[in-house]
């Protein structure tokens, strides 16, 4: 796409024309150099937004507590993104992306913008696409951004890197004390949600996680912040106002501290990271492709394979140096 | 898999086709819906499925905040003409009645004319195949991302 109708897009995305908002967000989900540029231009305007994580065990309600949290953030006067992440299927490379159907009564406010966005492979599916709409949307003047996991657990330690704001989800009946401490979560959460706590048990899984969180190696964050407990009902609408009480007073706490800047910065370095995987991995793939005839030959054979993968490397390497 | 490519972006990522799957209207059966959007998944393409009962409105923003290739829709309620007539409008308003529409379920014949004068791409009736459903949404979708390319340069932007 040549420069100066990316340039027009980026205009009439930012006079809040929906349409144009939705074309950029493809461009920066799948970026070219072109793409690249604008999301120079964008981070720069970046930096302001709330970024709030949600994640957590599959069926805990995610989706359904985002909306409802969605809805409460809308009566305070924010706008609202979501980037909605689903998975993909390992088998066709196709996806259902379901996480919207939970909010789709946002869907004709203009103060709310969803976006669903399939893992494509990538662990916990914090891809760089997801962080890439996240700096989008915070350019866009988004108050508040949703990012929903696909909530596989333990590789969702990346998420810390990328939000302001960690909601850990948990349900009655998900296990014992022993789950909900072994699953690697209770360590990145900023808040902890105990939801569908209208269900027989919320006390004594809300009393798990208390205890848990009481110990003083994961009862304290990095910034200082000690994790809080919630219990809600997302169906019935249940305890929703003190999580977003919570959450504003965890972004104020972040604010006056100086860690929603390096949260930012965190978020960035992910991103630039991310983004340096992925192109030495796309020379690997070439590398590979051109290097079918000598791997085949070492593979019959078994000797040298070690050798064939520094090799590889090194060939994906000079690629990259082109 | 290599019809589902597009442009290559930086990293050699892949482009898949995106198609949003709706219902419209007091109409609750979605199994043909929940069907055809696992045969799409399964051919390889991106699915967003609405949920039930949304408004043509609803449908339309859904599409444009997540840029989809392909709008199908699945009536079972024979309110066709009038959702159909709403959600193109619509489309229109917000400057994405470039997305093709298609229209699936229960559409008695002599309907069909005036759907298709609404702009309805393809109409698919009770009987028609999976395979054929997912040819035609193909076809449709690579349509939009070669106009797009002639108009920019790269497909999609």
């Amino acid at each position: 796409m040549e420069a100066a109708s990316i340039e027009a897009l980026l205009e009439r995305a930012e006079k809040g024309n929906l349409r144009a908002l939705g074309r950029l967000l493809t461009l920066i989900e799948h970026p070219t150099p072109h793409a690249i540029q604008i999301l120079e231009r964008l981070a720069k305007r970046a930096g302001r937004a709330q970024v709030i994580g949600f994640t957590g065990i599959p069926g805990a309600g995610k989706s359904t507590l985002a909306s409802r949290v969605i809805g409460a953030l809308r009566r305070r006067g924010y706008r609202v993104a979501v980037v909605a992440i689903d998975p993909s299927s390992p088998f066709s490379g196709g996806s259902i992306m379901g996480d919207r159907l939970r909010m789709q009564e946002h869907a004709s406010d203009p103060g709310v913008f969803i976006r669903s966005i399939p893992t494509r492979g990538v662990k916990g599916g914090l891809s760089t696409a997801a962080l890439a709409m996240i700096e989008v949307f915070d350019a866009m003047g988004y108050d508040k951004i949703i990012v929903e996991t696909v909530g596989v657990g333990q590789s969702e330690v990346d998420i810390i890197n990328a939000a302001h704001t960690i909601i850990v989800v948990t349900m009655p009946g998900a296990g014992d004390d022993v789950q909900a401490l072994k699953a690697g979560v209770m360590e990145i959460g900023d808040i902890y949600v105990v939801n569908k706590s209208d269900k027989a048990e919320a006390n004594k899984t809300a009393a798990y996680l208390q205890f848990a969180l009481e110990r003083e190696d994961i009862g304290r964050r990095e910034s200082g912040w000690k994790p809080r407990l919630v219990k809600t009902s997302a169906v019935l609408g249940m305890g929703i106002d003190s999580l977003v009480d919570v959450i504003e007073e965890h972004w104020n706490f972040l604010r006056e501290s100086g860690w929603s800047g390096r949260k930012v910065e965190a978020r960035r370095i992910l991103m630039a990271k991310m983004m340096a995987e992925s192109m030495l991995s796309a020379k690997v793939m070439e590398a590979h492709m051109e290097s079918l005839g000598y791997l085949e030959e070492v593979a019959r054979t078994g000797e040298g394979i070690f050798r064939a993968a520094e090799e590889l490397a090194r060939r994906a390497a000079r690629k990259m140096l082109e | 898999m290599s019809s589902l490519q597009s442009t290559e972006a930086v990293g050699g990522a892949v482009r898949r086709f995106k198609v949003l799957v709706a219902k419209m209207g007091l109409d609750g059966h979605d199994r043909g819906a929940k069907v055809v959007a696992r045969a799409l998944r399964d051919a390889g393409f991106e699915v967003i499925y609405t949920g039930l009962r949304q408004t043509p409105e609803q449908v339309a923003l859904a599409a444009v905040q997540e840029d989809v290739d392909v709008i199908g829709v699945s009536i079972l309620n024979g309110a066709h003409i009038h959702l159909m007539k709403r959600l193109m409008t619509k489309l229109k308003d917000l400057g994405a009645d470039d997305i093709p529409v298609v229209l699936g379920g229960t559409i008695p014949v002599p309907d069909l004319e005036p759907l298709y004068r609404l702009g309805i791409r393809e109409i698919f009736l009770p009987g028609t195949s999976l395979a054929e459903i997912i040819e035609k949404v193909r076809k449709l979708a690579e349509e939009k991302r070669s106009r797009e390319e002639a108009v920019t340069g790269v497909g999609g932007c």
